[in-house]
């Protein structure tokens, strides 16, 4: 579990959270970068990392990609250091108006500012409305599947009509003792390889295939037994199931962050358009995750709002000292040592 | 207004409004839904990617069928319906004049 000091944690990698080391840079403020993604560019490199973007200034038409590319190398003088791969989960205010970030993975930063450029936020798995579906979450219902020995000889039924339901119907069919997947359509629009397959294994008898299909009530007591399942609006039955797996997709959500205690509006953090700054003092939030009265989600506002940040980030991390504004072009770039 | 036409929602207390989406625009749906200020998150702003923007279609003339990514994610929702639509994916044309849609819970 690595513990890292610096003036200011970032969370979120994509540009904004990347142009912000660069605008903390000029001012000598050193960054350590969070995402819970293995690689920087947040949805840039992420979503769309082939798709044009027309509306940055000065580039009349580049690559999501190349930003990406680009904003690393700006920002390389001032050395940031970067935990990929990790989600941000608790946010702890020090006695001395420090605070401390820890991640999913134990990882501790210690800093003197937090900036919140999170965009969409993490993706997490959608959760379809089953009463008391999350009572059960741990004791027989999963929305993912990391250890796929936890199912061996089990009854496992699985919810999804898209490729990671099919992919592992396929594979848990031969690890537990019955499989039965239940999807709402009448056919599968994934991976046609993997549809055709979960088709021909259920004629085998090796996939119990329920379609038009849904999950409507979870059962157990303690622990997860049995699933009510509803075929095609008929009445519905119920089918033992030692585990429950819906697999419908991944949808963003802000995750631990909304519980930190920010102001928050639809899902986003209300700032101050002054600087950025949050309901707590030293917490700044920018880009696609703030909100405030004309909020625009584009990078380019994004830019700008780092800068802002910036300014106001650097009366925190150096009290007493006045910030005069300076150019790159009379100062160039300083690297930070 | 010219060039504009008349959508119809019904929101999560079961209430209908009705809003003038302009047809030069380029509008979706779900901009015009989002210009109104009613209550749906639509957070990846139209890609398809998060289905916060899930609509069902109460009413309409012919639509234009869903592209691979929409359909994809439609499949994919747990609470979608044969009149599923992601508002996003829907623009704003004198075609859909009249469009009655109800506004998904967001899983």
């Amino acid at each position: 579990m690595d513990k890292i000091t610096t003036d200011i944690c970032i969370v979120g990698a994509g540009p904004v959270g990347l142009f912000a080391v660069f605008e903390a840079g000029l001012l000598k403020m050193r960054c350590h970068v969070v995402d819970a993604l293995p690689t920087v560019g947040g949805q840039l490199a992420e979503i769309y990392p082939k798709k044009p973007i027309y509306d940055i200034p000065g580039f009349p038409e580049i690559l999501a990609g190349d930003l990406v590319t680009n904003l690393m190398k700006q920002i390389e003088p001032f050395h940031p250091t970067f935990t990929l791969g990790e989600r941000v989960e608790q946010l702890q205010k020090q006695e001395d108006g420090s605070f401390r970030v820890v991640t999913s993975d134990g990882t501790e930063i210690n800093c003197k500012a937090v900036v919140i450029a999170g965009g969409l936020g993490s993706f997490e798995p959608r959760k379809p409305a089953i009463e008391q579906l999350e009572d059960f979450e741990g004791k027989g219902v999963a929305y993912m599947v990391k250890d796929p020995e936890k199912f061996r000889s089990k009854r496992v039924v699985l919810a999804g009509g898209g490729d990671s339901a099919l992919d592992w119907a396929i594979f848990l069919s031969g690890v537990a003792e019955e499989l039965t997947l239940v999807h709402r359509g009448t056919s599968f629009r994934g991976v046609p390889e993997s549809a055709e397959k979960v088709v021909s294994m259920a004629e085998e008898g090796h996939i119990k295939l329920l379609l038009k299909s849904n999950v409507t009530e979870v059962h157990g007591n303690g622990k997860l037994n049995a699933v009510t399942v509803m075929v095609d609006n008929e009445t519905p039955y119920t089918i033992e199931a030692d585990y429950f797996i819906p697999l419908f997709g991944l949808v963003p959500k802000l995750g631990p962050i909304e519980d930190w205690g920010l102001e928050l509006d639809k899902g986003a953090i209300k700032v101050n358009t002054l600087d950025y700054s949050t309901n707590i003092e030293g917490v700044y939030a920018i880009g696609d995750i703030n909100t405030y009265p004309g909020k625009l989600k584009l990078i380019l506002c994004g830019f700008h709002e780092a800068a802002l940040m910036a300014q106001s980030a650097f009366n925190i991390i150096n009290p007493g000292k006045k910030y005069v504004l300076k150019y790159t072009t009379v100062n160039g770039i300083q690297e930070l040592q | 207004m010219e060039d504009a036409i008349n959508i119809h929602v019904e929101l999560h207390d079961g209430s209908r409004v009705t809003l003038e989406a302009p047809t030069d625009m380029g509008l979706s749906v779900m901009e015009v839904m989002k210009a109104n200020e009613l209550d749906l998150a639509a957070i990846c702003g139209g890609m398809a990617i998060c289905a916060t923007c899930h609509v069902e279609v109460l009413q309409s003339s012919e639509l234009p069928e869903p592209n691979d990514d929409e359909a994809y994610m439609l499949e994919t929702l747990p609470h979608a319906t044969q009149t599923s639509r992601l508002s996003c994916q829907l623009k704003i044309t004198p075609e859909l004049d009249g469009l009655v849609v109800r506004l998904m819970p967001e899983a």
